[in-house]
């Protein structure tokens, strides 16, 4: 029998649950208004407004949060582009090697960031390449491609292949039939698939200690600053921001792919 | 007569598989043509090879006289009604039946209006707005011939495009489908595994074999006068009698077709056991013995149905006895 009501040990460890994954994440938000900028003391002194505006002017992390939403942001693209080409090669047609493929293309994601790292920066030093914002892109797309990758090879299975073939026999040509059915069936694959990318490439650290060379992103930047403590609070504010940066793509890409089943390969 | 299409030695290998071997084929303009055979025997091959997703091996496939060799899938006055409707899922019916007049330009309220029209002509009015998730298999099936007529082919590709739906309902397209076709005059090229559905609808038929076509011809030659073994049992399960059978009956060494209701029940008759009997409603199937040899009866309703292990005395007319050519059965 199921009861619509939770038992209270339920209720107790859900909150316990929640509660234990939420709650340093409020205390760092708590720690944004406090008034005591040396050291983190429970409860807080007095709160204040003023570390927004002192965040606000502070050059060092508009650099920071501009090149890392440029990373996300060319990662990102570079990561729709290459996931989806590959997810329609591995989905749509047959070959010798395919599983082995598709198992290369989601490794990265597996693979600890650190080994990612360090192999993308022996790699970019015996080739002689500098680094750079180009570098950090090129890192952050290796697990980003893996993102949109399985967002979109999930899509393309539930795609009737005889979609294409109907289109073109409706009399589109391949342009057409890419514009006209491919794309539409696979937008929500692709922009849930895009966002978490962008979420997963902004708060990067590993990989990014690896491939960057003086330019801090954001996340490097906190790190730095929680070292060297100077206006602590600061940090709290852009952590603040982060989680907010994050969420709501993370929160739009759940919406979009919510109740999509029903939308591609329903057969006869 | 126009030829609508013509295969001049087409083949299909793909390795070692020969899906098409070697056909040789005309449909005429207006015909209603059905490509008959099991699964795996190449008729929708020879679909797709109409259609342009396949390109013959060797070979070459005529349009109007034209050799369609490189003309991609989209450059060809053929439509088809895919197996499983392909109806594109993010398209209401209207954009859907619309698609191929869309892809050529033609106005926003001018195609609508067309979609409206082929969408009455399948009795289908009013469901414009819907999805296709939202239809019914045989809806979905009545929105991929508007989607496919609308864009008034030269001729029509159908692959199984009854497979899907229950009895009732097939029966009820096969007439709508029928009537349709004389109606708009155009080539239906139909392909099926259902002899009666080929048998009842098509002007001719060509019935598949592993890759090659057995016999076409008109439904009724293909009953009556079946070319080959396989084509006697395949249409209408007729029995096949044995060369050495057939000489000891006629003196010709061949093997030959008897259709199971041609039997009857006759006093003068060849002594026969019957082994199995089966009642089917309007008719009951007897499987008889006779000298080794096993064959098929249908006894009509009101006959009297012998018991099992009973001995029964049969006969048939000379002419049911169809000689054949002798192919690989």
């Amino acid at each position: 029998m199921h009861s619509d009501r939770a038992s209270l040990g339920l209720k107790i460890a859900a909150a316990a649950g929640l509660l234990f994954m939420h709650l340093p994440i409020l205390l760092i938000f708590v720690y944004a208004f406090t008034t005591e900028d040396k050291s983190y003391q429970w409860p807080p002194p007095g709160y204040t407004l003023k570390w927004f505006s002192v965040t606000w002017e502070r050059p060092d992390v508009w650099e920071a949060l501009s090149l890392s939403l440029r990373v996300a942001a060319i990662s990102t693209v570079v990561a729709l582009v290459l996931g989806t080409l590959c997810a329609a090669a591995v989905s749509r047609t047959r070959f010798f090697g395919r599983e082995a493929i598709s198992l290369l293309v989601i490794l990265p994601i597996a693979l600890p960031g650190i080994i990612t790292g360090i192999s993308l920066r022996s790699a970019f030093n015996l080739a002689d390449i500098p680094f750079s914002f180009w570098t950090i892109v090129l890192g952050h797309a290796t697990f980003c491609v893996v993102v949109v990758y399985n967002n979109a090879v999930a899509r393309f299975r539930r795609t009737s292949g005889s979609l294409v073939e109907a289109s073109m026999d409706l009399g589109a040509n391949m342009f057409q039939t890419f514009r006209h059915v491919i794309l539409p069936n696979i937008a929500t694959a692709l922009l849930a698939g895009g966002m978490l990318a962008f979420a997963l490439s902004f708060d990067e650290v590993i990989v990014t200690t690896f491939t960057a060379g003086q330019q801090q992103t954001l996340p490097i930047w906190m790190l730095e600053e929680l070292v060297r403590p100077r206006q602590r609070p600061v940090t709290n504010v852009v952590a603040m921001v982060v989680v907010l940066v994050t969420f709501l793509p993370i929160l739009g890409a759940y919406y979009l792919t919510r109740g999509t089943e029903m939308v591609a390969g329903q057969g006869k | 007569m126009t030829t609508a299409i013509a295969f001049r030695q087409v083949s299909r290998h793909y390795g070692t598989v020969r899906a098409v071997d070697a056909v040789d084929l005309e449909i005429a303009e207006g015909e209603f043509f059905a490509m008959l055979g099991p699964s795996g025997s190449g008729k929708t091959t020879c679909l797709r090879l109409i259609a342009g997703f396949e390109r013959p091996t060797a070979g070459e496939v005529e349009i109007f006289d034209k050799p369609s060799g490189a003309v991609p899938p989209y450059r060809r006055p053929v439509n088809t009604v895919f197996q499983d409707y392909a109806l594109f899922p993010h398209l209401n019916v209207r954009d859907n039946v619309a698609y191929g007049l869309m892809i050529a330009g033609v106005a926003r309220a001018e195609r609508h209006r067309a979609a409206e029209e082929a969408l009455s002509m399948v009795a289908l009015p009013g469901y414009a707005a819907r999805k296709p998730a939202a239809l019914s298999g045989g809806q979905r099936q009545r929105v991929a011939l508007a989607r496919a007529l609308v864009n008034k082919p030269k001729v029509l590709l159908l692959d199984e495009p009854l497979g899907a739906l229950d009895l009732k309902l097939r029966e009820q397209m096969q007439v709508e489908l029928k009537s349709l076709q004389r109606q708009l005059g155009i080539t239906f090229v139909f392909v099926t595994h259902d002899q009666s559905e080929a048998l009842s609808m098509a002007d001719r038929v060509a019935v598949f074999n592993e890759g090659q076509i057995q016999q076409i011809g008109c439904p009724q030659d293909i009953y009556d006068r079946p070319n080959t073994p396989f084509v006697a049992d395949f249409v209408g399960s007729s029995n096949v009698l044995p060369p050495e059978m057939v000489e000891r009956l006629t003196g010709k060494r061949a093997s030959a077709s008897l259709r199971p209701e041609a039997l009857r029940l006759q006093a003068d008759g060849y002594a026969a056991q019957v082994i199995e009997k089966a009642f089917l409603g309007a008719v009951t199937r007897l499987t008889l013995d006779i000298d080794g040899q096993k064959l098929a009866m249908l006894l009509p309703k009101g006959e009297e149905v012998p018991e099992k292990a009973a001995t029964v005395h049969i006969g048939w007319d000379e002419d049911a006895l169809h000689l054949m050519e002798q192919r690989d059965a």
